[in-house]
This record gives structure tokens, sequence and C-alpha cells, in this order.
């Protein structure tokens, strides 16, 4: 593990909704260029932790945490810090697909277009190169006006992934993105996180675990708002270090 | 299980409350289709009867009511010089004629000058109405903190409870003087007052409305521009109203409705001068002030009588027909077209 870059780096990260008390004292360093999973039970504070990691939890009134979060030495929390830029580069998708009802290319080109490009060459390319990454160009690029609602589940998922890419982030946060899709679909957007990690850091929530050990590289296990057990994926599922980890995985509980 | 347990059973009280609510519901439908029938047959005999004899009053120079003193030599000039032509009844040119003097000796019916009226009043209050309510739902919807939301929503709702009368009487006495005090022009109550005013009454219809449509977008799509790096600004403006486009659309289609057939406000502050005149500075009389001031004095069955409800069919038609777009054209064509279906 210490070969490898540390992208983002929690430290005794706590989150409170009003007076309950979400997330206890999470610490993890969550390396570069790799799929990080995040798995528990319902309620168990994985997406609440994940949604912490672009503040997106700044969206919900009477909401408050303290600790640390380190992305590129910087921490987010910081006063000083920009939540826009901040969400530029720590892009998300979410449970369920959802884009914009607009055309297949104004869905892919709006994150660039806030971005002030305007030029139509500009965001040809972009779009294009958005789509071939998020594995969705050859099944679109005839009828890119078409609404992007008018796909289907997975192609909507894939449309989310490029538009979330088209603004060049560094990480991409995934929570439960293949949860509402067929097994088929699944597998396509399982293969594309493959490819997606040679360019991002990628965490990613899911429910189901034989996924989280088909596609990351490291696993958190959250029980309760805490942190059960972070490790390699390969050794939490072969031989975890703790017995509710255990537990879990075997599916005595959860 | 014994085999009559599972017989159809008569349930009375079903039936009997299935009964009442489809006669209820069917009433409303036929009191509107009445309302309908009566309005244009009370406006049928100007176009099967269009001759002299339709006018039952006969013309008396010497018993003639006029508006103003100017009008009388006006008018004895000139039924004198022309005593055999149209004027008088109800005719196509006589209807589309610039003056409305219904009650004069020989009576002028045109309407011209009323449905301009209507068209400008109407105009100004939407272009007051649309922008301020608009943007007060999206700042309720998008940007105002809770306490505030939850003050402002019920505020402006109140706001079309008001009885249109009290708005009125408010433009009558306040508005109009503050009005003419900042601008500076000769007639008190005229047009632009009486289309602020109007715009009292509108933005409330026009804010619920956009305002619900707003709340309507789901809130993942905030969620994914936001989490594009877009700020509150740019999410509202390229996401969230563009979403809620069709109801907008039909909030604004409908606040038109309602400033076009709206009466009290307009017969109270618009000074009521059936002029045909571009300026926005002086009196106008609408379709709906004219029914509303004129229709308790008129002789029943009159020719003034039946282009009352003239009048009213066209305020009829042109709410319906923007009703029908509201409803036939935003529902299905733009939701589909924003909705992606």
């Amino acid at each position: 593990m210490n070969e490898l870059k540390t992208k983002i780096r929690v430290e005794n990260f706590n989150f409170y909704y009003d007076k309950k008390h979400a997330l206890k004292n999470i610490s993890m360093n969550v390396p570069e260029h790799r799929v990080t999973a995040l798995i528990g039970p319902s309620g168990c504070g994985k997406s609440t932790f994940l949604r912490s990691l672009n503040r997106m939890n700044d969206l919900i009134e009477h909401t408050r945490c303290d600790g640390t979060v380190v992305v590129d030495n910087v921490n987010i929390y910081d006063e000083a810090i920009d939540v826009v830029e901040l969400r530029k580069k720590v892009g998300m998708i979410f449970q369920r697909s959802n884009p914009f009802p607009k055309s297949i290319y104004d869905n892919v080109a709006y994150g660039p277009r806030i971005n002030n490009i305007k030029e139509k060459k500009q965001l040809d390319e972009i779009v294009e190169r958005s789509l071939i990454r998020a594995a969705l160009w050859d099944e679109v690029k005839d009828d890119l006006s078409k609404s992007g609602l008018a796909l289907s589940g997975g192609q909507q998922q894939r449309l989310c992934i490029a538009r979330a890419v088209a603004v060049d982030p560094e990480i991409l946060l995934m929570d439960e993105p293949a949860s509402a899709l067929d097994p088929l679909a699944t597998t396509k957007i399982e293969e594309l996180i493959h490819e997606l990690k040679e360019k991002y850091t990628i965490v990613i929530v899911t429910h189901n675990m034989q996924q989280a050990a088909r596609v990351s590289d490291f696993t958190a296990f959250f029980y309760m708002g805490e942190q059960i057990e972070f490790d390699e994926t390969k050794k939490i599922f072969t031989m975890p270090g703790k017995k509710q980890t255990e537990d879990y995985i075997t599916g005595r509980f959860g | 299980m014994p085999k009559n347990q599972l017989k159809k059973k008569f349930r009375l009280g079903e039936v009997i409350a299935e009964k009442v609510v489809t006669i209820v519901a069917f009433f409303s439908l036929a009191m509107i289709t009445l309302i309908f029938v009566f309005v244009f047959r009370e406006t049928l005999p100007i176009f099967f009867s269009g001759n002299a004899e339709v006018s039952s009053v006969p013309v008396q120079i010497e018993q003639q009511e006029t508006y103003g003193d100017e009008g009388i030599q006006e008018v004895a000039m000139q039924s004198k010089t022309s005593s055999h032509d149209n004027e008088g009844i109800a005719s196509f040119d006589n209807l589309t004629g610039t003056t409305w003097q219904p009650v004069s000796g020989t009576p002028k019916f045109g309407i011209v000058p009323l449905v301009l009226g209507s068209f400008k009043v109407s105009l100004i209050a939407v272009l007051f109405a649309v922008p301020i309510a608009i943007l007060a739902a999206l700042f309720t919807s998008s940007f105002a903190p809770k306490w505030a939301k939850e003050l402002m929503k019920p505020a402006i709702e109140i706001l079309a409870g008001i009885p249109s009368v009290v708005i009125g009487f408010f433009a009558l006495i306040v508005l109009a003087s503050l009005i003419q005090n900042i601008f500076g022009y000769q007639y008190r109550l005229n047009a632009f007052v009486g289309g602020v005013a109007l715009s009292f009454a509108v933005i409330p219809i026009i804010y619920s409305i956009t305002e619900d449509a707003i709340s309507r977008v789901p809130r993942s799509l905030t969620e994914a521009s936001l989490a594009l790096g877009a700020s509150k600004w740019e999410t509202a403006l390229y996401v969230v109203l563009p979403a809620a486009t069709p109801g907008i659309f039909a909030a604004v289609l409908l606040g038109i409705g309602r400033a076009f057939g709206e009466t009290m406000i307009v017969l109270m502050a618009t000074g009521n001068a059936a002029m045909l005149t571009a300026s926005l500075f002086e009196p106008v009389r609408t379709m709906s002030a004219t029914i509303g001031a004129e229709m308790a004095e008129v002789v029943f069955g009159e020719t003034h009588y039946n282009v009352l409800f003239l009048i009213g069919s066209i305020l009829f038609l042109f709410t319906f027909v923007l009703n029908a777009i509201a409803e036939l054209f935003v529902r299905q064509r733009m939701m589909k077209k924003f909705q992606g279906i």
C-alpha cells in the first residue's frame, strides 16, 4: 500500500444530521488511480461519507461535520475553498441515472459550457471524447440530438458518466451506480469502471458484495457510522481482520 | 370455503356514493355548457337580424342621452345628414367602428377601442407580473432559506385572495396618485395605472403555478448540475427553469386569461373612456369593464344588450382558447419535449 500515492486523506471525520451522529471518526487514505469500494448495510453511513468527499452534504440543512478531508494536500472543508471548483474536480455519479431533459449532446456539453467553453469545434471534441470514455459513443453517435431520457437505463447511466468526465475531474464518486440496472447493463458499467481507473481515482458505494469484489482494489466496511475495516479488497474478502466484517461478507447479518 | 361467500354482493352505500359523485361532476359540466349556450344565444340576434328593426329605440334627437355635451350637437348633426345609413344598428361596419357610444341618439357600437383597451391593459399587467412572479418563484424554490420560503409563499398566495375591489380601490386612491407623481402625465386614471393594479391580481396566479412547476423539477437534476461544478444560479437558469418551462408557460397563459377577464380592478383604475389611442397614459375602457358598467342599465333584448353579450362571447372565446392552448400544447407537446418521453 505504501507505493501508492494517496489521493484523498480523511482524518477523524465526523458528520452529524441534526443530533444523529452519522459518521464516527472516519480515517482513510484513498489511493490514486484505484477503485475503492464502500460496503455495509443500509444506513451505515457509506453514502453520507461519499457525499462528504465533494461536499454535496452542504445542501442538506441542519448538518455539520468536523475533521479533515484532504484532496491533493488541500483540506476541502477549509473556509477558503470554493465548493463549485471542488465539485469540478470531484465528479459524482448517482444511484438513479439523472440525465437532464436535454439532448445527449447538450447533456455532455453542459459542464464544459458552464466552464465557458463556447466554441463548437472544441465542444464537439469534448462530447465525442467523453462519450467514447463512457463506452457510449458507438451506440449514440448517429443521434446526438436525441433526448437523453430516451435512452435505456444502462445507457442513461453511462451518459451520466460521460457528463461527469466531460469536465475533466480527477476523482469520480459513484453512489450505487448499477443498483437500478439489469445484469447486462451492470456488467458494462463494471467493465467501464475498470477502464476509468486508468485516468481517475474512483470511490464507489455498493450494496452488492460481488460487485465490490469484482471492481475494487480496496474496500472499506462501514457499520453504524463507524469504519470497521479498510484494506485491500483481496484481503477483506478472503481473510477479513474483524469478526464483524466476516459476518457481513458471509451474509450472517446486514 | 362455502361457495356463497364469494358470491357478488350488492353494496348499496357504494353504489349511491358512486352515482352522487358522477352526477355532481356532470352537473358542473352541464352548468358550463349552459352558460356557454346562453351567452352565445344572446349574441345571435346581431348576426341573424342585421337590419334596422333590431334597434327598438326610436331616434329622437330631443331625448337623446350622451356622455358629453359636445356629443349632443355632433350626433344631432350626424343624424340629420345621414338618417338612412347603418348607424344605430349592430351592422358589421358599426361593430368594427372606432367609436363606442351605445346610448347616444344613433348608437355606435364600435368595439375596436374596447378590444384594444383590453389588450393594452392586459399587456401592461402581464409585462409587470411575469418577471416579478417568475423571479419570486425561483427565489422561494431555489435560493431562499427555509424561513423566508415559509413566509413568502403564503404571503403571495394571500394576495390572490384579496378581493379585486380592494385592489381596485387601492389603485384608485393610492397607486394612481403615486404613479402620476412619478411620471407626471395628464390623466390620473389610465391604462398604465390599471395595468399595474391588474398585475397584483395576476402575480399570485403566475407565481403559484410557477412555484409548483419549479418544485416539481426532480432534486436529482439539481444535484447532478451542482455535482458538475455549476453554481446555484447556473443550475437554476440552465437546468431548473428549462425543466419547468411547460408549467411556467401554462402559468403565464392562465395569468393572461385572468388579466383579460378581470373586471373590477380595471373598472376602477383605468378611467373608463373608450378612447382609441396608442398611448399608455391615457384612459381606456376594457371589454370586461364595459360589460360590468353597462349591463345593469341596458334595455333587455335591445341591440346594446346583444352587443354586450357579443363582447362577453369574445372574452369567453379568448379565455377558452388560452386554456385550450395551455392544456393541449403545454401538457402534451411541451411535456414530451422537456421530459423526453
